[in-house]
């Protein structure tokens, strides 16, 4: 998403963080957008959040902003607190897991999600993004799951 | 993480890059062509770009036991005339140092990159720090200077990277590249200038004949031109105090002195030139930060706040670590009534700070664990000033 936001044209900042395990630790990925430059880099309240897992839910929901918009994979998050958020309830693992047996291309299908839903980065951008960062032998599985993600979208 | 990969130095054009990966874009495009290093957290996609990329413009990767012997192999490689550089983070800037001292006391060009984490020890390697900046100024032991320069972008990691080359070769000293787990690791647009644009500068050359070379004599500037092994130069290179031929003298006073005072004023008397700060929002300002690397940001973004709430706030921000800019600070401490000082640390720049600043009250933010300062808690210490 930060790659698709250089293509088009505005100033971006992406940050993650991760525990020392090689695998199955919690990861989070921030990324601020903006027209002007940016001064300091991480997300502090979020227009959107995007969750897949439970425990990310449980963990930052109190970050969203009151009216900002709540991404959710829905096979992997049971319970949904109330809130003002406009949610979205993707049902990307199991998209993945129907489409390729593999879930690990949930992101790529929840990624097409957040981009019909929110229409911060155009289509276009992230097509290009996503074609620039993903190997050639997964790129297929990445376009297919994408596109499948713009197709679900829809506000509750 | 496919990214275009061409087969050649500079790679001009809007990138989106990460930090680490700017930093070794930087290094290729001021020429540098070793790299020998040890993976580390959060240094390690550094060394895994040099790998894929030096092969393509005829440099070499070494992939080492440890850090020790990567730095050795740095000392090695720019001795033999190639711009060498590591990474690594605080763990493995430990081990390094003792040859850091080697490279200062033979005055070699190279270029260490630590992209500092959480310490002491093994600490927190995926979270950020400013913990060695002391120990980048003084880990080594015996009197010394070094010049260290502190990013605080990804676009700065590219840029930082080729003035630490160029300062290397200028003065033949080790420089540091002092960048924080979260400059290291973020993604940020860069823009890589045309090779033509970008200045590179290599190391004096002897102009005499070999009969006639004595390897550490220096020219007026305190710095003595280098020839390259195997150019037909045959001299002696030594962590033993020696004279300006390059013979071990380890029971004179005199060239004890002599060379020490070299080795720290050749950096001191040309900290004017060496010394690059920002001075944003200064010329009226009653409040000031003092900042470097990931904290600054947090900084500019309080000032602009604080300005906003009519509180003349400005920010000096440090590109230069080492030497200290203290005649940079020495001027503002002097016109403000208090300064703010933001580190990801226990305490280390705020005592230059503090020692330059004088009866100026300095006051000092200290930050440790994943999150950096947050604009909020610096302007919250600017309005309590």
């Amino acid at each position: 998403m930060g790659r698709a936001a250089v293509y088009d044209g505005k100033h971006v900042v992406q940050t993650q963080s991760y525990g020392a395990e090689a695998r199955g630790s919690a990861a989070k990925s921030e990324v601020v957008i903006s027209d002007e430059p940016i001064k300091f880099p991480l997300v502090r309240k979020c227009d959107i959040l995007v969750v897949m897992s439970q425990t990310a839910l449980d963990k930052h929901l109190d970050n969203l902003k009151a009216n900002g918009a709540l991404l959710v994979d829905k096979d992997m998050v049971a319970d949904v607190p109330e809130s003002k958020a406009r949610i979205f309830r993707v049902p990307a693992t199991s998209m993945a897991e129907a489409e390729f047996k593999r879930r690990i291309y949930a992101n790529a299908v929840m990624l097409g999600a957040l981009t019909k839903a929110t229409r911060i980065i155009s289509r276009k951008a992230m097509e290009n993004a996503i074609r620039d960062s993903i190997p050639e032998e997964m790129l297929r599985e990445n376009l297919r799951g994408f596109q499948l993600g713009l197709q679900l979208a829809r506000a509750p | 993480m496919k990214i275009e990969l061409e087969s050649k130095a500079v790679l001009s054009g809007q990138h989106f890059l990460n930090g680490d990966v700017a930093c070794a874009e930087g290094a290729l495009a001021v020429g540098c062509r070793f790299f020998a290093g040890y993976p580390i957290t959060p240094a390690t996609e550094i060394a895994e770009r040099m790998a894929r990329r030096l092969p393509q413009v005829d440099g070499v990767y070494m992939q080492m036991e440890d850090e020790i012997g990567s730095i050795a192999a740095v000392l090695g490689a720019s001795y033999a005339g190639v711009k060498s550089m590591t990474a690594t983070s605080g763990p493995g800037f430990s081990l390094m140092l003792e040859n850091i001292g080697l490279a200062i006391m033979t005055e070699t060009p190279c270029v260490v990159v630590n992209i500092m984490r959480g310490g002491p020890s093994t600490g927190q390697p995926t979270m950020p720090g400013q913990q060695d900046v002391m120990q980048a100024r003084w880990g080594s032991h015996g009197d010394y200077e070094i010049i260290a320069l502190a990013p605080s972008s990804v676009q700065e990691m590219f840029d930082l990277t080729i003035e630490a080359f160029n300062l290397s070769e200028t003065y033949r000293v080790p420089t540091f590249v002092l960048a924080d787990e979260i400059v290291g690791h973020m993604w940020e647009r860069v823009n890589i200038p045309s090779a033509k644009a970008i200045q590179v500068v290599n190391r004096k050359k002897p102009e005499n004949p070999p009969s006639e070379y004595a390897p550490f004599k220096p020219d007026e500037d305190l710095v003595p031109p280098m020839a390259s092994f195997g150019e037909g130069y045959r001299f002696h290179a030594t962590g033993l105090t020696h004279d300006e031929n390059g013979r071990p003298r380890t029971d004179s006073a005199e060239v004890q002195q002599r060379l020490v005072q070299r080795l720290c004023e050749k950096i001191r008397r040309n900290a004017d030139k060496i010394v690059k700060v920002e001075r944003i929002l200064l010329e009226d300002a009653e409040v000031a930060v003092v900042a470097y690397g990931i904290a600054s940001r947090a900084a500019l973004s309080a000032v602009r706040k604080a300005r906003a709430q009519g509180i003349k706030a400005g920010l000096l921000r440090l590109v230069t670590v080492w030497p200290f800019p203290d005649k940079q600070i020495e001027k503002i401490a002097q016109k403000v009534k208090a300064l703010v000082v933001p580190e990801m640390n226990y305490g280390q720049i705020v005592r230059e700070v503090r020692r330059v600043a004088k009866e100026t009250p300095v006051v000092f933010m200290s930050k440790l664990g994943e999150e950096p300062h947050k604009p909020a808690e610096i302007l919250d210490a600017l309005r309590r000033l």
